[in-house]
C-alpha cells in the first residue's frame, strides 16, 4: 500500500504541473494595457509648437475643461485616417483637442496640418519622445481623454468613428 | 614641465572616460532590464524602435539626475506597470513564479531522501 502511494502521489503532482502550463499556453501573450485606470497627468515643460516659446503643462491643462490630448506625427500613416474623426469632434466644440507633436520636423508637420487641417486649440512638441513617455504612451497615434486633471480614458492606435462616439457620450 | 602637463592631460582623460564607462555600464544594466513594450520579445537595450531610444534618452536623463537604479524602476513601474521590468519583484501576482522552483525541489529531495530510506 504505502508503495504505491508514492507514485500515485508524483503522477498526479505532475498532472498538476502539466494542467498550468498547458492552460498558460492558452493565455494570450500580447500585452494589453490598462487604459481605464485613473491616473493624474504628468508636469512637464514643453515648447510650444509655432512660436517655439517655453510652456509648461499646468497652463495648458485648466481645471474644469474636458480635453482630449492627441499625439501625433506627419510621417505616422494612422495618424492621417484618424485626422478626420478629430476634425469632426472638433466642430462641435464641446472639447479642448490639444495636440502633442511626437519627433517631427516642422515643416512637415505645418504641411500636415495645412493639407489636412488643424484640429488642434493647441500644439505642443515632444522632440525626443521622452513627455511622450512620461504620459505613458507607447507611440503614435495615440489619445488621452482628460479631466480634472485626471486621465479618464487612453486610447491607443488611431481614433475611429466607434471610439468618436464614445467621446461624445463622455462628453456629454 | 612639458611632461608633467602631458602626464596631468593624460590622467585627466583616462579618469573621464572610465567615469563615463561606469555610467554605460549602469544605462546598458538598466535598458537591458526594461522591456520594449512595442517590440515585444525585445529589452530596450537591443531595440532600436522609436518607443525604445526615448526610454534610453529617458533613463540618461535620470541618471543624470541622480536617481539610482530602483528608483528609474520604480519611476517605470508607475508610468507602464510591472510587466515592464523582466526581473519582477516578489508580489501577490509572483508568488507561485517565486515559490515553485523551491517547493520541487523540496517536494524532489523529499522523494530521493525517502528512497533511500526504505533502501536501508
Amino acid at each position: 500500500m504505502k508503495n504505491k502511494i508514492l507514485p500515485f502521489s508524483v503522477i498526479i503532482f505532475f498532472g498538476i504541473i502539466f494542467f498550468i502550463f498547458y492552460k498558460g499556453l492558452e493565455d494570450s501573450k500580447i500585452y494589453t494595457p490598462d487604459i481605464n485606470t485613473k491616473k493624474e497627468i504628468p508636469v512637464f515643460n514643453t515648447k510650444e509648437f509655432f512660436s517655439g516659446e517655453n510652456v509648461k503643462s499646468s497652463i495648458i491643462f485648466e481645471i474644469d475643461k474636458i480635453y482630449l490630448l492627441n499625439i501625433w506625427s506627419s510621417w505616422c500613416v494612422p495618424c492621417r485616417q484618424e485626422h478626420p474623426f478629430l476634425m469632426n469632434l472638433n466642430l462641435d466644440n464641446k472639447v479642448n483637442i490639444i495636440g502633442m507633436n511626437y519627433k517631427d520636423n516642422f515643416k512637415n508637420a505645418e504641411n500636415f496640418l495645412k493639407e489636412l487641417g488643424n484640429p488642434y486649440k493647441e500644439i505642443f512638441t515632444d522632440l525626443d519622445g521622452t513627455i511622450a513617455i512620461e504620459w505613458g504612451a507607447y507611440g503614435v497615434p495615440e489619445s488621452f481623454l482628460i479631466y480634472n486633471n485626471e486621465i479618464i480614458k487612453k486610447y491607443i492606435g488611431p481614433l475611429n468613428q466607434q471610439l468618436v462616439d464614445e467621446i461624445n457620450l463622455f462628453i456629454k | 614641465m612639458k611632461f608633467l602637463r602631458f602626464s596631468l592631460i593624460v590622467i585627466l582623460f583616462f579618469s573621464l572616460s572610465s567615469l563615463n564607462a561606469e555610467e554605460n555600464d549602469k544605462r546598458n544594466k538598466i535598458t537591458k532590464n526594461l522591456r520594449c513594450l512595442i517590440c515585444q520579445g525585445q529589452s530596450v537595450y537591443d531595440s532600436d524602435s522609436e518607443f525604445a531610444n526615448s526610454l534610453k534618452i529617458l533613463v540618461d536623463k535620470k541618471l543624470q539626475e541622480g536617481l539610482s537604479e530602483n528608483q528609474i524602476y520604480e519611476y517605470f513601474k508607475t508610468k507602464y506597470g510591472e510587466w515592464i521590468l523582466y526581473d519582477p519583484g516578489l508580489n501577490k501576482n509572483t508568488y507561485i513564479l517565486w515559490l515553485l522552483p523551491i517547493l520541487i525541489f523540496l517536494i524532489g529531495g523529499a522523494i530521493i531522501l525517502k528512497s533511500f530510506i526504505v533502501k536501508k
